[in-house]
């Protein structure tokens, strides 16, 4: 079969499951009732931002039957226990093991009694100890796909330039973007050593990218729109940042030269605190704006099925499909950004004086 | 969510527009009358928006 064949049927395919998928949250609306709607919407947005144990592709409301598979357990209570998420039969039984019960309440798994009650405090959240749970969820099937995505693309670029200078088939979509975080991100704001940071940068930009756009498709995978995992990519700017730094980004820190002495004890615990701040910004940035995005996405969906009739249905189509398009902008707009500041932080610790020799040097008239 | 609340969150968003705005409208000025230097201005432009929505979001989520 022709290349083209394949990219067709494929094509067709993801219409197919968006299709289905509208269908099947149809349906689920259906049957709970026009009263019921607005709760049924918040809490498919619930679900669809949260991580999960299940990988769904859609579910029958009608029969209550979701179609996917179950993803691997792996807790961490006394000793590793590893089990299928299907054993939960999605929060409906309790597990037992070596004793022990747990149970799957909202997403997380929770240690009960063999009744399964779950306690709850005064602030109305459970109070039930909770296992240490390392499972293999939907996001880190999702990142593991990503990574092994990555390393298939690049190693066929890499594979590429061994034998021509100019690479061929999709390697000639990535040549242009990593020439473009080396020229306009890299090269302008880490300055001359930028060699050093090229991989974490590109690494870094193509993670962020592809999960984004990942996050656009019908499976919905909201890993970049997760608190958890945009703060390990900003500690990683974060230790990166620190462990470059040389010894002028320290003594900008702790004694930044041209100050009077009073001053720089005052200045000093703002400047440490301007240390955390910026990958705290990075962490919030990435997080908030894939998560605002996914909630507009779905809410203007989720309105389709509030108000029900033929004039509403067709305009919020078309706002759903114009916000989407705006979210792929913002999917990349947030990869160039994370990259970008992240090579601008990585800048500010590794500039020596010698590199801006127009500022210090013979371009300053002598008075 | 509660009224004060809402009110708050809705002066947040008219606060980063504006400020949104008054970004593009000089990086539109300064564009304008330097066209060479587009690229350098992009950027600034980029990463001063990309700091105010940061506050914004922040402030958002604070509510």
């Amino acid at each position: 079969m022709r290349k083209e064949n394949i990219f067709k049927i494929l094509l067709a395919g993801l219409f197919v499951l968006v299709s289905l998928n509208l269908n099947a949250k149809e349906a689920e609306e259906e049957t709970t009732g026009k009263i019921d709607t607005k709760t049924g919407v918040k809490e498919f947005l619930g679900h669809h931002l949260k991580d999960s144990h299940y990988f769904t592709f859609f579910s029958d409301g009608e029969k209550g039957e979701h179609y996917g598979f179950p993803l691997p357990v792996i807790i961490w209570d006394g000793g590793l226990k590893v089990f299928l998420a299907s054993k939960f039969h999605h929060g409906e039984e309790l597990v037992e093991l070596d004793g022990n019960y747990y149970k799957l309440y909202h997403s997380k798994i929770y240690k009960t009694g063999a009744e399964g009650i779950i306690e709850y405090g005064e602030n109305g959240f459970p109070t039930n100890e909770k296992p240490l749970d390392f499972s293999i969820t939907k996001n880190v099937i999702a990142m593991i796909t990503v990574a092994i995505l990555m390393f298939l693309m690049f190693w066929a670029l890499a594979k590429n330039y061994q034998k021509r200078s100019i690479p061929k088939g999709f390697s000639r979509v990535l040549e242009p973007l990593v020439i473009y975080v080396r020229d306009d991100i890299a090269k302008p704001n880490i300055g001359p050593r930028y060699k050093k940071y090229m991989s974490f940068l590109l690494t870094v930009f193509f993670f962020i990218l592809i999960l984004n756009l990942l996050g656009l498709t019908p499976f919905g995978i909201n890993v970049t729109g997760n608190i958890a995992i945009t703060l390990g990519l900003a500690l990683v700017t974060f230790i990166i940042v620190q462990f470059s730094g040389n010894k002028h980004y320290w003594k900008h820190i702790f004694w930044m030269p041209g100050v009077p002495v009073p001053m720089k004890i005052i200045l000093m615990p703002i400047e440490v605190l301007g240390m955390l701040t910026k990958p705290f910004a990075l962490m919030i940035r990435l997080f908030a704006n894939m998560m605002a995005g996914h909630v507009v996405v779905m809410s203007l969906l989720g309105l389709i099925f509030i108000f029900q009739n033929w004039i509403a249905s067709p305009a919020f189509f078309g706002f759903t499909l114009f916000i989407s398009l705006i979210e792929l902008l913002v999917a990349f707009l947030q990869a160039y950004i994370f990259t970008l500041l992240s090579a601008l932080y990585i800048g500010m610790a590794v500039e020596e004086h010698e590199d801006h020799p127009k500022d210090h040097g013979e371009d300053i008239p002598v008075i | 969510m509660e009224i004060p609340v809402m009110v708050g969150a809705g002066l947040i968003v008219i606060g980063a527009g504006i400020g949104l705005g008054m970004i593009g409208g000089s990086a539109m000025d300064a564009i304008a009358r330097q066209p060479e230097a587009t690229g350098k201005i992009q950027t600034a432009m980029i990463i001063i928006a990309a700091l105010l929505e940061g506050i914004a979001f922040a402030a958002l989520f604070a509510v």
